[in-house]
Parts: structure tokens; sequence; C-alpha cells
């Protein structure tokens, strides 16, 4: 049997699931893209991608939020507005029953995100750099110095 | 040989929330991580890339002032970028003119339209830092 390429209208509709999770699309919306009513749309959809576009749309925020989760510091309430979701309890609802964790347990299940975002180590030394140091110059007997007065840390150096 | 790659670049904004809109909204990118360390003064790190591209990202850094940069570098910094010799970041996609035409419907300031070029097509956008990124397509 020849193999069948899944027909252009629905990839379009997928890939605006891809493009706009961010924004509060809906099935109607991937419907619309593709040129199709939304139940026949759902039946093609599901039909050729072997899911629904429901669970395909949703999956697609889950991944992002997870990965928001795991990469930034932001909020749940944040990260669920960023993904196009409107209502933090569904978003929780839908996140627990996929990962089988709340948002919160699953962010803290991971490694910190400081350390998962692989700040370069050129950047932490620069920005680790004590912030208050102090020097002034002064002048002995053998010519000028340079003299630290204190650091960030209170001790002399 | 050593197989090196790119992995991140990085960027000078002025305003790191501005970019960050710019960067997602406007032009589709994802955010890739987001963190601000309160024990480095508030540092953010941000980083964005295209969806799909998981290997590489772009870090838009806020221009630090004293003492990680002295106020005459952070003023060259700045004179750069809004003279636009602060850098070039090329970027390519399939479809240019219609990336071209998206983009600029979401209000991205483009300084070339897409034009046929011995190499290929061609354009230029800003960001609102004023950094310049060519968005191309080689025929080779």
């Amino acid at each position: 049997m020849a193999f069948a390429p899944p027909a252009r209208h629905l990839l379009r509709a997928k890939d605006l699931a891809d493009a706009r999770y961010s924004e509060p699309i809906e099935v109607y919306d991937m419907a619309g893209a593709a040129g199709l009513s939304k139940a026949h749309f759902s039946r093609e959809f599901r039909r050729t991608f072997g899911e629904s576009p429901h669970h395909y749309l949703l999956t697609r925020r889950l991944e992002r939020a997870a990965a928001l989760l795991r990469m930034t510091d932001w909020t749940v309430g944040e990260i669920c507005v960023s993904v196009g979701l409107q209502s933090v309890g569904s978003f929780t609802t839908s996140f627990k029953r996929t990962f089988e964790q709340t948002p919160t347990d699953y962010r803290a299940s991971q490694p910190p995100a400081a350390l998962a975002a692989r700040v370069p180590s050129c950047v932490l030394r620069t920005f680790m750099r004590p912030q208050t140091a102090r020097f002034r110059k002064t002048a002995d007997a053998s010519g000028a110095s340079l003299t630290s007065t204190h650091s960030s840390n209170g001790r002399r150096q | 040989m050593a197989d090196i790659k790119v992995a991140n670049g990085q960027v000078w904004v002025h305003d790191q929330e501005e970019a960050l809109d710019f960067w997602t909204n406007k032009v589709g990118w994802e955010v890739r991580a987001d963190i601000t360390m309160p024990e480095l003064g508030d540092f953010r790190w941000l980083t964005v890339g295209a969806p799909g591209q998981d290997e590489f990202s772009l870090a838009l850094m806020a221009i630090p002032g004293p003492p990680v940069m002295d106020e005459d570098t952070k003023n060259q910094v700045e004179d750069l970028m809004s003279k636009g010799f602060a850098g070039t970041v090329f970027l390519t996609t399939d479809n240019v003119q219609g990336a071209y035409e998206e983009l600029k419907s979401r209000g991205v300031e483009f300084t070339e339209a897409p034009a046929e070029r011995p190499y290929g097509v061609d354009s230029e956008f800003r960001d609102p830092s004023g950094n310049a990124y060519r968005l191309g397509k080689p025929t080779v």
C-alpha cells in the first residue's frame, strides 16, 4: 500500500497549535486553519495523527509549561498564562494527570532552575565580584600603592 | 578534529522585559531560561530560542553598570548599539517573504524588505534595542 502523507490542511492546523500555543487558541481555531467544521476536523485529525486536536494542543502547552517550570523562576500562574491557558486550577489538574505531579511538586523534584539554565561560569565570575569593594590610592615612603578599605563582607583584604 | 558547535549567542538589550516580549510575541521564539539571582545583584539570565532548534539559544543580556562594567564602557556599548554597530545575528527560514509579512504585521521594524541577492533572499530587522538581525535563505 502506497504511503499517503497527511493532508496539507490538517498539517496547517497542527502547525498553528505548535506556533501559537501561547495564545488562547482552541480546537475551533485549528479547525478554521484547516478549513473544516469542528466535528469533521476533530475526526480527521484523530484519524491522521492518532490523537484528538484538543489533546495535541494541550500536551504541546504542558510540554512547554514543564520546560518553563524547570528552566525559569516564573510562578505557576505566570507559566499557565504564558502557555495560553486561562485557569490555574484546570492547568494544575491537566498537569497532574499528565505528569503525575502538581506543577509545584514537579518543579521541586527537578534540579534548581539556576543549575538547569546553565548560566556560564564567565557570567557568574563577572557578576559575583563584590559589589561594594572600594579602593583608594595611598602614598607611603616608597611611593603610591593600592589599599583596599573594605569589601562586601566587611573583611579587609 | 574536535566537534565544536555554537551553543549560545548573546546580545545586549536595553530592557529585558521588552526584549522578551519582542522575541516571544513578535518573532515567535520560546523562552529557554529565565532566572533572576538575588545573590548576584538580581542578575537575570534570560535566553530564548527557535522552536525545534534546542541546541542554540540567544542570551538577552541587560547592560550592567559598575562595578561589573565601568561607566565609560557601558556608555561605549550603548553608543555602539545606538549606531547599529553592536553586532549582527544571522537567522534563516525557508520562507523569508512569509516571515517578513508575519513579523511586520506584528510590528517588527524591518530595515530591508526581502530581496534577491547573489547568495539568496535576504532581509534585515531590528530589535527594540537597535540590534540588527539578518533574515534570509541562502541558495546554497
